[in-house]
């Protein structure tokens, strides 16, 4: 299918359903109850759960694939969000513009930093690229302030042109983000029972935008140019002896790799129409970083598992308090309510950080290969028997690109 | 490595499949509409209190939900009732808001605008938040309320001083009860004309975002309005910790004044690194060097010590203020927590209250209809005086502290002392005025 070799088709076909179906998938406890606090199917954490895959998928085509561990890539998912809004202020409030503008903007940004940047590997280039995001964070929140709206973010007003659009709507309101009249934050709720599911229009089309990026992803990992870069991954200096330039296709990386941001970028803004200079800060670079690694570096689905992984914790544990974990203990006897409570309660709330640090020393220390490991040990251990008994003696496990 | 074999049955079977991927959503019609987004049910209402539980100022943000808690527990009927018994409106009587029980959820904005906002959605879309609240910095605060315009949801601002907040970024949902940069130019520029006279040259330190422009322009105007001349305006990186370098061509520059336009620790440091400088014990132009802070609050004068003593600078309230609102206020405060409110859990407690008591008289949960119900409207005993929410920007209208660090406290709280209460015609402008020009408010958005 799609010119995909079977297992690819397989994984994609998989990726999908699990996409159509998230909505119910993340909704699995019925209202009211004690666990739908954990819950996370209502539209803005499952536009986030896309969004950040397709960002962690694009920086996957450059960490995974070449090994250079980029710092600053939050850099571009910032000059996407911007572009995008412009677009909005500017021309209308359909996201495909947006979008375009978003992913060339990025794109150009990318070759420049590319360019430089590339000019060192390792270490250095980390750094390069840090630098160059921190300054272009700090141009954000200050010095550019009349264009990117400084530390309060750059936000659409009633004012703005929208020259093929309108500028306020018919109630006196700012339009929202809609293709073709289909508006972004439109949602249906479907009540079966005591469960209520919602489908969101920006859920879908973004998860149909994540797909179509997965997509391509695959293709890249398969194709030549793929395997280029997995050459210089592996061993750059025998590469530059067999008289290859890798410099070319390392940029082509970076570049990919940058458009996705903005990609990621231009949907954030799509979904939720305000750029702030916070997703610039390093912090969110290194986000992408944790991502990834905690997915499965150079594994196709890892980055979208780890990027659902990370924000289901910022925004669901987060989210915590005191008063729940009492109400959920309010069983055991009050002395000890308490010191369950006292224990449990630097994991919650503001200190999920510290719960992602666990996880994560927990995974890099025990699953190097990431969670994508941990799914394919576990299939090991269900699928012994059936690999033993149709004796193809193929093994289930896929090594990462290494 | 790619080979493309697409087949007719293969692209009609994919096709077919999205196809009813893509139609599912616009089939099923959307559900529970009520005419406004989030309508509570029989028994109880949820309200959202959005504050920085994490970041620079995460001390305001533990204040901040302490006040609303308090009011969630006033508002249930328990406690002592706190402001509610000295409030000039009496229409809330203790069995929660139109007689459905209090609930809340809470959030961590993280002084971020993308994490404030992410945080506020899911209240709004997951918790079903009929009102969200809180903020502890106007780039969060100017966020939140463009996000509950847009969502048809009520935003009650907590602590945003910044000008745009009711200024260019005003909004029909959202409310200010805070004062702004501008009413503390006003109020801080006659009593500095008192203390240090007219012919002061000032030189600025200013925090380089949003709300540092736009106290440094309120204060510049106001003072130079006195006959205050400005020397130099020095934006510093909100980031910074050390100042010593800004504070060293301060004495060079021939000013006679240091504003501070910094909040947080910014001040604390800024105003340290100024006193070990020894500025405050300089002569020039024959004049003792003297500092201003514009915006005080106590968990600042906290964090700089002995060096506050005897700087001017402005705030929203104080827990010194002996009105029976502010007395009955503390008390129950202090009587839960163990220690006097900050002008942050004030201010956010005050705006639970007058939400509730706008949904009590509007008779409705809609919010068109709590904004009318907020617009105009004037009331009294919550601790600021006489005070008008004005229509034309939901900005609150009431008396300005201007507070001094006090010589000799007597405890860690007692920090500040009020020098004047700066009577509230002296800090009204008009809704066109130059520094709060840009923007509209737009009609009112009851959402879905």
């Amino acid at each position: 299918m799609f010119g995909l070799e079977k297992k690819d088709a397989r994984l994609l076909l998989l990726v999908a359903v699990l996409v159509a179906f998230a909505p119910f998938l993340l909704n699995p406890f019925p209202e009211g109850s004690a666990m739908a606090q954990f819950n996370a199917g209502y539209p803005d954490l499952m536009q986030r759960f896309v969004i950040f895959g397709i960002f962690a998928i694009g920086f996957n085509i450059l960490f995974g694939l070449t090994g250079y561990l980029s710092f600053g890539h939050a850099a571009f998912l910032g000059v996407g969000s911007y572009a995008a809004v412009w677009m909005f202020k500017l021309l209308s409030m359909n996201v495909l513009p947006a979008i375009i503008l978003a992913v060339a903007m990025s794109g150009l940004f990318a070759l420049l930093i590319g360019y430089i940047s590339l000019r060192r590997s390792g270490i250095y280039f980390s750094i390069l690229t840090l630098a160059f995001a921190q300054m272009m964070f700090a141009l954000a929140y200050s010095v550019l302030t009349p264009i990117t709206g400084g530390e309060t973010g750059l936000q659409l007003a009633l004012d703005d042109p929208r020259i093929l659009g309108t500028s306020q709507t018919a109630g006196g309101n700012i339009p929202v983000p809609g293709l073709f009249g289909l508006e972004m934050r439109d949602s249906a709720e479907l009540v079966l029972g005591s469960w209520v599911f919602t489908f969101n229009v920006g859920y879908y089309f973004a998860a149909i935008v994540m797909l179509v990026s997965f997509y391509l992803s695959i293709r890249i990992f398969r194709s030549p140019f793929g395997m280029m870069l997995r050459a210089i991954k592996s061993n750059q200096q025998r590469l530059n002896y067999t008289g290859l330039n890798p410099k070319p296709y390392t940029l082509a990386a970076f570049v990919i790799s940058g458009m996705y941001a903005g990609l990621a970028g231009a949907l954030m803004a799509s979904m939720d129409p305000l750029a702030g200079a916070e997703r610039m800060f390093w912090t969110a670079s290194g986000e992408v970083v944790l991502m990834t690694i905690l997915g499965g570096v150079g594994t196709l689905i890892g980055p979208v598992l780890g990027a659902g992984a990370i924000k289901y914790m910022e925004n669901i544990i987060s989210k915590i308090n005191s008063d729940i974990l009492h109400g959920w203990f309010a069983f055991l006897p009050d002395g000890l309510e308490d010191f369950v409570v006292a224990i449990i309660y630097p994991f919650i709330g503001k200190g999920w950080h510290l719960t992602l640090g666990l996880i994560f020393m927990g995974v890099v220390i025990f699953l190097p290969g990431g969670l994508v490991e941990g799914g394919q040990r576990i299939a090991a251990l269900f699928g012994r028997k059936k690999a033993s008994d149709d004796d193809s003696g193929k093994s289930a496990k896929t090594e990462p690109a290494e | 490595m790619s080979k493309t074999n697409l087949t007719r049955r293969g692209v009609l079977k994919t096709g077919a499949v999205a196809g009813a991927g893509l139609a599912v959503p616009t089939y099923l019609s959307a559900a529970s509409h009520s005419g406004f987004t989030n309508a509570p049910g029989d028994s109880s209402v949820t309200l959202g209190f959005n504050v920085p539980q994490t970041g620079p100022y995460a001390d305001e943000g533990a204040d901040e939900l302490r006040a609303y808690e308090l009011a969630v527990e006033h508002l249930n009927g328990g406690g002592d009732g706190g402001m509610m018994s000295t409030f000039s409106s009496k229409v809330l009587d203790g069995t929660g808001i139109l007689g459905r029980k209090v609930e809340y959820v809470t959030g961590d904005t993280q002084t971020k605008s993308d994490a404030a906002r992410a945080s506020a959605k899911s209240m709004i879309e997951k918790d079903g938040a009929i009102m969200i609240t809180g903020g502890s910095s106007s780039g969060v605060a100017v966020a939140v309320q463009a996000l509950c315009q847009e969502a048809g949801v009520i935003f009650m601002a907590g602590l945003t001083h910044s000008n745009d907040t009711t200024g260019k970024d005003k909004r029909a949902n959202g409310f200010r009860h805070f004062f702004n940069s501008y009413m503390s130019g006003a109020a801080l520029a006659p009593v500095l004309a008192n203390a240090y006279g007219t012919d002061r040259k000032a030189y600025h330190l200013t925090a380089d975002y949003n709300w540092g422009y736009t106290t440094e322009e309120a204060v510049k105007s106001s003072t130079e309005a006195m006959g205050w001349e400005t020397v130099a305006a020095v934006k510093t990186p909100l980031t910074q910790t050390d100042f010593s370098s800004y504070i060293a061509p301060v004495l060079q520059s021939g000013a006679d004044t240091l504003v501070l336009n910094h909040y947080g620790g910014n001040m604390v440091n800024s105003l340290t690194n100024a006193v070990q400088f020894g500025l405050r014990d300089k002569q020039v132009n024959g004049k003792d060097f003297q500092i201003v802070v514009p915006l005080y609050s106590r968990l600042m004068a906290k964090g700089a010590g002995a060096n506050v003593k005897g700087i001017f600078g402005s705030t929203n309230w104080h827990w010194s203020l002996q009105d029976e609102g502010s007395k009955a206020f503390v008390k129950s405060f202090g009587t839960k927590y163990g220690f006097p409110p900050s002008q942050a859990a004030h201010t956010c407690y005050v705006q639970t209250l007058l939400y509730a008591d706008a949904v009590q008289r509007a008779g409705s949960f809609a919010p068109c209809a709590v904004a009318e119900a907020l617009e105009g409207y004037e009331f009294d005993g919550l601790g600021n005086g006489k005070t008008l929410y004005r229509a034309d920007d939901h900005q609150c209208f009431k008396d300005v502290l201007v507070v001094k660090g006090k010589e000799n406290p007597t405890s860690e709280f007692d920090l500040l002392e009020i020098v004047e209460v700066t009577p509230v015609d002296q800090v009204t402008y008009a809704p066109d005025h130059p520094q709060f020009q840009g923007g509209a408010l737009g009609t009112c958005n009851n959402g879905a």
